[in-house]
């Protein structure tokens, strides 16, 4: 997938955009993991929209990181990116953390954010459902918590991928962990909770809400908090995928987008 | 030479299947293995300890913060050391420290320092650390990425409290007040002396520098790991040209002496396997939340320290401790030489000498200190002459004599 560049002013962050297929358009904001080596969720979007996936600061050649410390912040700087990007009411497409962010966005600027798609949003914290703490996962452990599918996950994640006992790979690997998560800390820890519940009442926009029944991160029970808080909301419970639904099953959530919108 | 005895305060009654049973000593370790009532006993023996160390000729003695953590039951290192300030009259109490990111607002701590170096009569040193992971991010839940500068912001806050003569407002990022107005301030001016412990973030380097504040290594791990990071800060010293005092380092050590090096490993070597595999059993997942190290720091040095992981205390024997000087014990003699090795080698002027060590019962934790104060510790006094054996910079400056107390109507 091809990407270029684009400068924000004033913040003056270099934003890598990503960028494939025709159709409508459709805005992709990842989650805490960053894209996946060969997204399969991207690829399956771009077969039927015109797919922009910005990365945040801190992932890929993104940079800015530093200049955003809390939500208000990121939220601002996504809708900058949506504006510099000169897209008309796109499908505004988030998973996990990236869900976050874009249900800020819609409930920030709801004349904005008219069509609205949130893929196991992080951002809301049930008591009796603690969410697990990723930040205190090894990186062994992502698999079977990501994916229903434990193995398939496995291949997925370390697609394109070296070998620990290589220190050079082995540094990489951790500057790259440090920037992702370092910023993603900033939304999601120690728990991933900054107020959006009460803000989602604000939200305007048609909302498609898809979530992977076997979601082990974030039970799919919060799918139904966020389909009780957002006014034209749908929920889709996707059968035998886990948090990373757009990747386990591509097939099904783009078709869930496609018969939504 | 400033010898420095160091408490960790440990819980000595983890079981002897504890790290089958627990995944760690840290942050998620259920506190149903804390007994309060037998917890009265053991932290009045250990502030007994430390009270001893002063008796015995240690130059500071020392304590440092820790939260959900079994081996170190000190989240507030100033309640330890507001006790110490009423029945010692010279030592130093070196608290190291506390963890200035982690109040709110960080005044608090400019505040209780000062009651500490009042109440002591000038004797505070005070450490800054920025704190493990496992305190700060994972137990009081700060927010990785933004530690350091809400460190940072602390530290100038404390500073200018320190300083001040009168109120002023300071307009931070993450602390907003309208008046600060430190009462008390401290005896000493403008600051009690300040040492960082540090571990081997590039950026602390420059800190203490910049500060001159003391550098100091606390690790577990010996002296012969600590080589090349003490030699990145010494490097680091040459290349902004400012002056090579030994004590703008410290390092700490553990230390066991025995009247001969087969005693010692009698005497000793239950509780030395106690801390190393008890004691130090930290789940990886909380050693490092990601952003915790900056992205600078984990390219120049912390590979090596992750590389270091690797290594394996509970296989682990007597003799791979001693001998790797993980561990430095053994006769007054054999520790003398070592000591003196570890105190040329990282260049050091100030050592933090862990001599309780894991669940040490109390005499043995006497027989090792008195044995360090009369047989070890002279000989080590004079190593560096060309400094007078004191760096006024990086040590205490206590109030010579008490003033005399009237009534406000005289």
């Amino acid at each position: 997938m091809k990407s270029r560049f684009l400068r924000l002013k004033p913040s003056g962050a270099r934003i890598q955009v990503f960028e494939a297929g025709r159709g409508k358009d459709l805005l992709f904001l990842h989650g805490a993991g960053g894209h996946m080596p060969n997204d399969r969720l991207l690829a399956a979007l771009a077969g039927k929209y015109r797919v922009l996936a910005p990365l945040l600061p801190g992932y890929g050649q993104s940079t800015g990181e530093d200049g955003l410390r809390d939500m208000l912040d990121v939220t601002l700087h996504s809708l900058d990116v949506l504006e510099a990007l000169k897209l008309t009411k796109p499908i505004v497409v988030g998973h996990s953390m990236g869900g976050m962010i874009a249900a800020e966005m819609a409930a920030i600027a709801h004349t904005e954010v008219t069509r609205l798609c949130l893929l196991a949003p992080a951002g809301l914290w049930l008591d009796d459902r603690p969410i697990v703490d990723i930040f205190a996962k090894l990186p062994y452990e992502l698999p079977a918590l990501l994916f229903h599918d434990a193995e398939l996950g496995k291949k997925l994640l370390t697609a394109g991928g070296g070998s620990m006992d290589d220190p050079e790979f082995l540094k990489q690997f951790l500057v790259t962990r440090a920037r992702q998560l370092g910023m993603a800390g900033k939304l999601l820890f120690p728990i991933p909770d900054r107020g959006l519940g009460e803000r989602l009442h604000r939200i305007t926009a048609r909302t498609l809400i898809v979530w992977g029944r076997e979601d082990a991160l974030v039970p799919a029970t919060y799918g139904d908090a966020f389909k009780r808080a957002i006014s034209k909301a749908k929920l889709v419970k996707v059968a035998k995928a886990g948090h990373a639904v757009g990747q386990e099953k591509p097939a099904a959530v783009l078709k869930a987008i496609k018969n939504y919108f | 030479m400033k010898f420095t005895w160091f408490h960790l305060m440990p819980w000595p009654h983890m079981p002897d299947d504890f790290r089958q049973k627990h995944r760690s000593v840290w942050v998620d370790l259920p506190n149903r293995m804390y007994e309060p009532e037998r917890g009265h006993g053991i932290y009045h023996q250990y502030l007994d300890q430390l009270e001893y160390a002063e008796q015995i000729g240690f130059d500071g003695i020392g304590v440092n913060e820790h939260h959900a953590n079994a081996y170190g039951l000190m989240p507030s290192p100033n309640i330890m050391a507001a006790t110490l300030t009423r029945r010692t009259s010279k030592a130093a109490l070196v608290v190291l420290g506390n963890s200035i990111a982690l109040y709110n607002p960080p005044l608090r701590v400019a505040e209780e320092m000062a009651m500490i170096d009042v109440l002591s009569g000038g004797r505070l040193v005070a450490g800054f650390p920025v704190g493990t992971s496992m305190d700060t991010n994972y137990a009081y839940g700060t927010i990785p990425a933004l530690t350091r500068e809400k460190y940072a912001e602390a530290h100038d806050l404390i500073r200018k409290a320190w300083a001040a003569d009168e109120p002023f407002a300071f307009n931070g990022r993450y602390t907003k007040l309208r008046y600060v107005n430190c009462w008390p301030k401290p005896i000493q001016r403008p600051a009690p002396p300040v040492f960082i412990p540090g571990g081997g973030s590039v950026e602390t380097y420059d800190f203490c520098i910049d500060n001159t504040y003391s550098y100091s290594y606390l690790s577990y791990s010996g002296y012969l790991r600590a080589k090349l990071l003490m030699e990145g800060y010494w490097k680091r010293i040459a290349e902004r040209k400012v002056d090579e005092s030994p004590y703008r380092a410290g390092f700490a050590q553990v230390i066991c002496v025995a009247d001969t090096d087969a005693e010692a490993e009698k005497l000793f070597g239950p509780h030395v396997s106690y801390f190393y595999n008890r004691c130090l059993h930290v789940y990886p997942g909380f050693a490092d939340a990601p952003g915790y190290r900056t992205v600078k720091t984990i390219q120049t040095g912390a590979l090596s320290q992750f590389t270091q992981s690797g290594r394996d205390y509970p296989s682990m024997t007597w003799k791979d401790l001693t001998e790797g000087r993980y561990v430095v014990a053994g006769s007054p003699d054999t520790v003398r030489q070592q000591m003196e090795e570890l105190i040329r080698t990282l260049r050091v002027g100030n050592v933090f000498c862990l001599l309780h060590v894991g669940n040490m019962p109390d005499d043995k934790v006497r027989h090792s200190s008195r044995l360090f104060a009369e047989k070890v510790m002279p000989r080590l006094r004079n190593l560096w002459p060309d400094w007078n054996n004191h760096d006024d910079r990086f040590w205490i400056h206590p109030m010579h004599d008490p003033v005399t107390m009237r009534v406000a109507a005289e």
